[in-house]
């Protein structure tokens, strides 16, 4: 199996041990790993606000680094990112190899999940109690657990690479699926909306005394992050592949 | 009027106190869990959803022949059907037939179309003085604002809040906000002026073309009391409300109220099919920009909303945003879609 590993533009600049982490996972996993050096930004920053004319050119960019590969799938530890690309890199031109690298493109517990049929992850130690904070994007855009307002079969994907993890203590917290306000651009466009959910997510953990935050989406996490420390909280955030990989924290 | 500032309306909303908002996005969470409970309690419940829209499909897609049929079957049935392009042409016609009847008072149930057409304020305008029936629509009328959810207009409101409008509008007491006793209140304070109104007003929730009937779903009762004990009846019916038969109804009403509120169905769910003796029944069909959103590729699934509110109550923006900050007859994410619509350059 060989994949080409996307790290999203804000998890080189902000959580580079995220993108460590994916990547020793996945070696640690029997997997061949390419990394193109020349990505950027996947491009949905600008096209959730409806900037296409920019869009295009950072999207343009993204096929250009993960074209004629020779991969399997390009795995991306980023529920939104890997949205974006899946269903919604429409501005540029649906050519052959666009379409092609974007039905390739998979989100990282996605692919360990359903593609390498990998659950157990006893050999790991996290001895902590943990909330998992699914991302709108991995739960209404990717699927990756059942949607709460649908009468579906209850599934989670990354509480089913989780739960086996040794010591660890997964918490439901009141609101697992609330959205915690990062939305992106929202954040900036409507600061108060987006803090006051970020305040009500960070206080219903607190209320819970998690821990540690784990989720398949650093965006959420970094939005979270920001205000927990505005707080002095000690709540600590973690990229899911932080704690399959071990590190590194 | 410029574009309305949602984000600022918002932060004040938040920041007023730490009351409010906290009230009103705990009330609205409570209504959404509400309704997945009941929807898991039938196990049919997405199959009745896709069954809805496809029915809404077919409909909007045959709508010319079902507005025909029902306004055969309903004019058979002694109901007046009226044709309003717009908004302006829907005031017109109904102060055309209030003129008509010398009416001076007029009782009205609550209707989003009658709100999205400027009604009320055009009628008081005219001299015609108008009563909200909807216990919650009262105190926003009271208030003098929007509805600010389609289900539960002044869900945005405590207990406090209308303890002491009361004690203004209606001379209560002040101190006393226990739920019972308002509601009490305004009871006493609004039934007799029910029973000497010239007029009642409705909406309407379903039109059926097959029987030329229509349902109005309410939990107070209001909309019969509006539509029985005046002579006159004027109900306000947006045209994508049509149903082709009655059977079809029983898939709406399952999902109305359980959508809206989590509870099985509404109290009262009412079945106008013609005019009682000595009395007036009208309908007023009303377009005003449907059938042009009916065209729009992007938008014209939009025309399948029932108007339950369950977006409104799943929208963790709305829930600490406040239904008034949307500064529009549609607040939450169906009032995003369908707000521009209706003006480009305020809901941009």
């Amino acid at each position: 199996m060989k994949v080409a590993l996307f790290i999203p533009c804000y998890i080189d600049l902000i959580y580079p041990k995220a993108g460590i982490a994916s990547l020793e996972l996945l070696e640690k996993l029997g997997v061949e790993v390419v990394f193109p050096l020349h990505q950027t930004c996947c491009g949905q920053p600008m096209a959730n606000e409806g900037d296409e004319q920019h869009s295009i050119k950072t999207e343009t960019q993204f096929c250009e680094n993960f074209k004629d590969l020779d991969v399997d799938y390009i795995v991306g530890p980023a529920g939104s990112c890997v949205k974006h690309v899946k269903l919604h890199m429409t501005a540029i031109d649906q050519t052959e190899e666009v379409k092609q690298i974007r039905a390739k493109t998979i989100e990282l517990v996605e692919f360990i999940h359903d593609v390498l049929q990998i659950q157990d992850f006893s050999q790991v130690e996290f001895p902590h109690r943990i909330a998992i904070h699914n991302s709108c994007s991995a739960v209404r855009g990717l699927h990756l657990a059942s949607r709460f307002e649908w009468r579906e079969p209850y599934f989670n994907k990354p509480e089913n690479l989780l739960k086996n993890v040794r010591g660890i203590d997964i918490e439901v917290i009141d609101r697992p699926q609330e959205c915690c306000g990062f939305g992106g651009t929202f954040c900036v466009t409507d600061e108060a909306v987006s803090a006051k959910m970020g305040q009500d997510k960070v206080a219903d953990y607190t209320k819970h005394s998690i821990e540690y935050v784990v989720s398949p989406d650093m965006s959420c996490l970094m939005h979270q992050q920001g205000i927990a420390a505005r707080e002095k909280s000690d709540l600590k955030f973690l990229h899911i592949a932080q704690v399959l990989n071990n590190g590194p924290f | 009027m410029g574009k309305v500032q949602v984000e600022d309306n918002a932060r004040k909303f938040i920041k007023q106190d730490n009351v409010h908002e906290k009230e009103h996005d705990e009330h609205l969470y409570a209504a959404l869990m509400k309704r997945s409970k009941v929807a898991n309690e039938i196990p049919e419940w997405e199959t009745l959803r896709n069954l809805a829209s496809q029915i809404k499909e077919h409909t909007l897609t045959h709508l010319d022949q079902y507005i025909e049929m029902f306004v055969e079957n309903a004019t058979k049935n002694g109901i007046q059907v009226h044709f309003a392009k717009d908004a302006d042409e829907h005031n017109a016609i109904v102060y055309d037939i209030l003129s008509h009847h010398n009416v001076k008072r007029i009782i009205k149930s609550k209707s989003m179309l009658q709100e999205e057409c400027g009604m009320t304020p055009f009628l008081e305008k005219k001299g015609i003085d108008v009563l909200e029936t909807d216990l919650g629509e009262r105190i926003q009328q009271l208030s003098d604002e929007r509805p600010s959810h389609i289900v539960m207009p002044a869900i945005h409101k405590t207990t406090e809040d209308v303890a002491k409008l009361f004690a203004e509008k209606i001379g209560t007491n002040p101190n006393d906000d226990d739920p019972h006793s308002l509601c009490e209140s305004m009871r006493n304070n609004a039934r007799p002026k029910f029973l000497v109104a010239d007029a009642g007003m409705t909406g309407g929730n379903f039109a059926i073309a097959e029987t030329g009937s229509f349902v109005v779903c309410t939990n107070e009762g209001n909309a019969d009391l509006t539509a029985s004990l005046p002579p006159l009846h004027i109900a306000s019916i947006g045209i994508e409300k049509l149903l082709p038969k009655l059977e079809d109804l029983g898939v709406f009403i399952r999902l109305l109220s359980r959508s809206a509120l989590g509870t099985p169905a509404t109290q009262y769910t009412s079945h106008f099919s013609g005019p009682r003796e000595g009395s007036e029944m009208h309908v007023v069909l009303t377009d005003n920009g449907r059938s042009k959103r009916l065209g729009m590729d992007q938008f014209w699934h939009s025309l399948k909303c029932i108007r339950c509110g369950a977006c409104m109550n799943t929208c963790p923006v709305y829930r600490r945003s406040g239904g008034l900050s949307y500064g529009a007859t549609y607040s939450g994410p169906i009032g995003i879609i369908l707000d521009p619509t209706f003006d480009m350059d305020m809901y941009s």
